[in-house]
C-alpha cells in the first residue's frame, strides 16, 4: 500500500508541475504589460524597460517558469500589482474559507447516496421516477442560478439565512454556510444520486446478492454490507471528480454570496488585471484538485483491492 | 476481394440498416425526442434571428439593444411576457436574440474540442505504447485543472473576444473528449478488417481517418452531445461573472449578470433566463442520453 501511495504521490507532483507550466504559459500570453500596470500610463519607455528588467520579465520563458516554481516552493507567489501585498498572504487568508465552503458542498452532495439507494430499491416506482426527474433538472441549470433563486426565497422573503457574506461565531457562520453549500453541492448531489442508483441496480443483479438472500440474511444487512460496499466504488470516483467541478463552481458561488474565498478573489483580480493574483489562485485551485484526486485514488484502492492489483501490473491507473 | 473488405471496413454493407435501427430506437424514447425537438427549435430560432438581422437590422437595435428607461424593471405583463431588464429592454426579445450566442458558442466550442481532443485521442489510441503514454499524461495535466478555473484563466489572459471565449470553453473539454476517442479507437483498432486494410497497404493516417474513426463514432457522438450542455453552462457562468459575452450582447448568462443587483425589485430577471438555460441543457442531456441508449442498448442503466 505505501508503495502505491508513494508512486501516486510522485505522479501527482509531476502533474502539478505540468499544471503550473500550462497555467503559467496561458497567463504568459496575456497582452497586459505588468510594468505598465504597476507604473501607470504616464510612465516613460525607459522607466518601463528598467522595471521590466528588474522584475526579470525579459528572461526566457523557461527561466521565469522555474523561478516561479522555486519561489512557490518557498511559499512565494509574487506580489499583487494593485495593492503590493504578497499574493500568497492574500490567498492564504481566503483559502480556508474556500476549503470550508467546498467541504460543506461535498457533504451536502453526499445526500445523493441514500437517495440513490432508495430509488434503486424501488426501481420504476413513482418515487423513483419523480426523484430521477428532479435530478435531471438539478443537473441542467447553472448552480449559481440556484443560488440566486434560493437567496430570493430564503433570504429576502423568509429571512431565514443571510444573503451574502460569511458569518462570525459558530451559529452565524453555520447560517451563512447553508445556502452557498447547497448551491455549490446541488449538481454533485444529483450526480451522486444517479451514479449510486445505476451502480446499485448493477450490483443487485449479481450472484452474491442472491447467495446472501438464500442464506436468509436480513435485507438491511444485504443492502449495507453486500450491495452498498460494491456499489460505492464508482460513486467515490464521481465524488472526487465533483470536487473539481465544485472548485470551479466556487468561482461563481462565491461571487453570488460575496463569500471571501479564492474563487471571488480570482474574479476581482481579473477585473483589475492583477496577473500574479490570478496565476496564484488558479495554481492553488489546481493543486488542491490534484491533491483531492490523489486522496480519492488512495481511498479507491482501500475500498477495492482489485485496483491496487491492477496498478501493480500496468503501473498506471486513474479512471481507466 | 479487396473491394469487399473495403466495404466491410467502411461499414457500408450494414451502414443503412444500423443507422435506421439507431433512429428507430431513438424515436421510442419520448424524453429524447422532446430534447431533440427543442434543440432543433432553438436552432430554427437562431437562424430566424440571423436572417432578420441581415434583412432588417432595425429590429435588433430597437428591441434588443435600445434602452427604454420608462419600462425599467417592469414585471412580466401581456406587453412584455418575460418583463423588462434594468434598462427597460424586453427580456423576451433578449432571450430570443441570445439563443444563437449560447447555442452556437456551445456547439462550435465542442467542435473545436472534438477536433483537438479527437486528434490527440485517436493518435494515442491507435499508436499505443510511448505515444499513448506521453499524450495521455499531458491530457492528465489538463484534466487536473477544473474546467471553469481553466476557462477563467484563458479569458483572464487573452481577453473576452468571441474567439477567446470559444477557446476558453473548448480547451478544458478537449482532454475529456480525447479520453473517449482514445478508448473508442483502442477497441476498434485490432479488429480484423483494420488488419485487412493494413495488409492492403493503406497508410496509418488513411486507416485512422477512413476506417478506425467511422467505426468508433458512437461513444464519441454521445459524449460530444452531452458536452455541449456543459459548454453552455460554462459560457453562462463566464458571462454572469462579467468576463464572458460582453453587454449589451444578449447572451443568456449575461442577462443574468445584473440579476443579483436587482434581486429585490425584479425577480423575473433572475428566474426567466435561468429557466431557459435549464430547459436547453436538459434537452441536450435528454437527447444525448437517448442517443447513448439507442446506439448501445447495453449501456442503459
Amino acid at each position: 500500500m505505501s508503495r502505491y501511495i508513494f508512486k501516486r504521490s510522485l505522479m501527482m507532483i509531476l502533474v502539478i508541475l505540468g499544471v503550473i507550466l500550462v497555467v503559467y504559459a496561458i497567463m504568459d500570453m496575456s497582452p497586459i504589460d505588468p510594468a505598465k500596470v504597476i507604473l501607470g500610463d504616464s510612465a516613460t519607455e525607459e522607466t518601463l524597460a528598467e522595471l521590466r528588467k528588474e522584475m526579470g520579465l525579459d528572461d526566457p520563458f523557461m527561466v521565469r517558469y522555474f523561478r516561479y516554481v522555486l519561489n512557490l516552493l518557498k511559499g512565494d507567489m509574487g506580489v499583487s500589482y494593485r495593492n503590493k501585498v504578497s499574493v500568497a498572504t492574500q490567498i492564504g487568508d481566503r483559502l480556508p474559507n474556500t476549503i470550508l465552503l467546498a467541504s460543506c458542498g461535498v457533504l451536502f452532495s453526499l445526500i445523493g447516496i441514500p437517495i440513490g439507494v432508495a430509488t434503486a430499491k424501488r426501481q420504476y416506482s413513482t418515487f423513483d421516477n419523480v426523484t430521477m426527474v428532479i435530478t435531471l433538472f438539478a443537473a441542467a441549470a447553472p448552480a449559481f442560478w440556484y443560488g440566486l433563486i434560493m437567496v430570493m426565497i430564503f433570504s429576502l422573503n423568509l429571512r431565514w439565512f443571510p444573503s451574502a457574506g460569511m458569518g462570525k461565531g459558530f451559529v452565524d457562520l453555520a447560517r451563512s454556510l447553508v445556502l452557498p453549500s447547497i448551491t455549490i453541492g446541488i449538481r454533485g448531489a444529483a450526480n451522486n444520486a444517479r451514479t449510486t442508483r445505476s451502480s446499485m441496480l448493477e450490483v443487485m443483479r449479481q450472484d452474491y446478492v442472491d447467495t446472501a438472500k438464500a442464506k436468509g440474511l436480513d435485507d438491511r444487512i444485504i443492502t449495507s454490507r453486500h450491495m452498498l460496499r460494491n456499489a460505492l466504488i464508482p460513486v467515490v470516483t464521481v465524488v472526487g471528480l465533483n470536487f473539481g467541478v465544485l472548485l470551479g463552481g466556487s468561482v461563481l458561488t462565491e461571487t453570488v454570496f460575496s463569500w471571501p474565498g479564492v474563487g471571488r478573489f480570482v474574479v476581482e483580480s481579473i477585473k483589475t488585471q492583477d496577473i500574479p493574483s490570478v496565476l496564484g489562485c488558479v495554481v492553488t485551485l489546481a493543486i488542491m484538485f490534484s491533491i483531492v484526486n490523489l486522496l480519492v485514488d488512495i481511498l479507491y484502492a482501500f475500498i477495492d483491492p482489485r485496483i491496487k492489483a491492477q496498478y501493480k501490473r500496468s503501473g498506471v491507473t486513474k479512471n481507466e | 476481394m479487396s473491394k469487399a473488405i473495403e466495404n466491410k471496413a467502411n461499414g457500408q454493407n450494414k451502414a443503412r440498416s444500423a443507422w435506421s435501427e439507431i433512429i428507430r430506437r431513438f424515436k421510442k424514447s419520448k424524453p429524447a425526442l422532446f430534447g431533440l425537438m427543442f434543440i432543433l427549435f432553438l436552432v430554427l430560432v437562431s437562424l430566424v434571428t440571423i436572417v432578420l438581422d441581415i434583412s432588417n437590422p432595425e429590429i435588433y437595435n430597437n428591441y434588443v439593444i435600445k434602452q427604454n428607461l420608462r419600462n425599467k424593471l417592469d414585471p412580466p405583463s401581456w406587453q412584455h411576457p418575460f418583463g423588462c431588464d434594468e434598462f427597460g429592454r424586453d427580456i423576451l426579445f433578449r432571450v430570443i436574440w441570445g439563443t444563437r450566442y449560447s447555442l452556437f458558442i456551445g456547439l462550435i466550442s465542442i467542435m473545436i474540442a472534438l477536433f483537438l481532443g479527437g486528434t490527440f485521442g485517436a493518435i494515442a489510441g491507435y499508436y499505443g505504447k510511448h505515444v499513448d503514454n506521453i499524450i495521455m499524461r499531458i491530457m492528465d495535466v489538463f484534466l487536473a485543472i477544473p474546467s471553469m478555473v481553466m476557462a477563467v484563466a484563458v479569458v483572464a489572459a487573452l481577453g473576452t473576444s468571441t474567439s477567446n471565449l470559444l477557446l476558453a470553453i473548448a480547451i478544458p473539454q478537449a482532454p475529456r473528449l480525447a479520453r473517449i476517442v482514445r478508448a473508442s479507437v483502442m477497441t476498434v483498432k485490432d479488429k480484423e478488417y483494420i488488419e485487412a486494410t493494413r495488409a492492403l497497404g493503406a497508410s496509418n493516417a488513411t486507416i485512422i481517418v477512413k476506417y478506425v474513426l467511422p467505426n468508433a463514432m458512437a461513444p464519441i457522438i454521445v459524449q460530444a452531445s452531452l458536452s455541449v450542455g456543459t459548454a453552455i453552462l460554462n459560457i453562462a457562468g463566464l458571462s454572469f461573472l462579467g468576463i464572458g459575452v460582453q453587454p449589451p450582447t444578449p447572451e443568456w448568462g449575461s442577462i443574468l449578470s445584473s440579476a443579483r443587483t436587482y434581486m429585490r425589485d425584479a425577480w423575473h430577471i433572475s428566474v426567466i433566463p435561468g429557466l431557459v438555460i435549464m430547459i436547453t441543457v436538459l434537452s441536450l442531456n435528454l437527447a444525448g442520453d437517448g442517443l447513448r441508449d439507442a446506439m448501445d442498448p447495453k449501456l442503459k442503466n
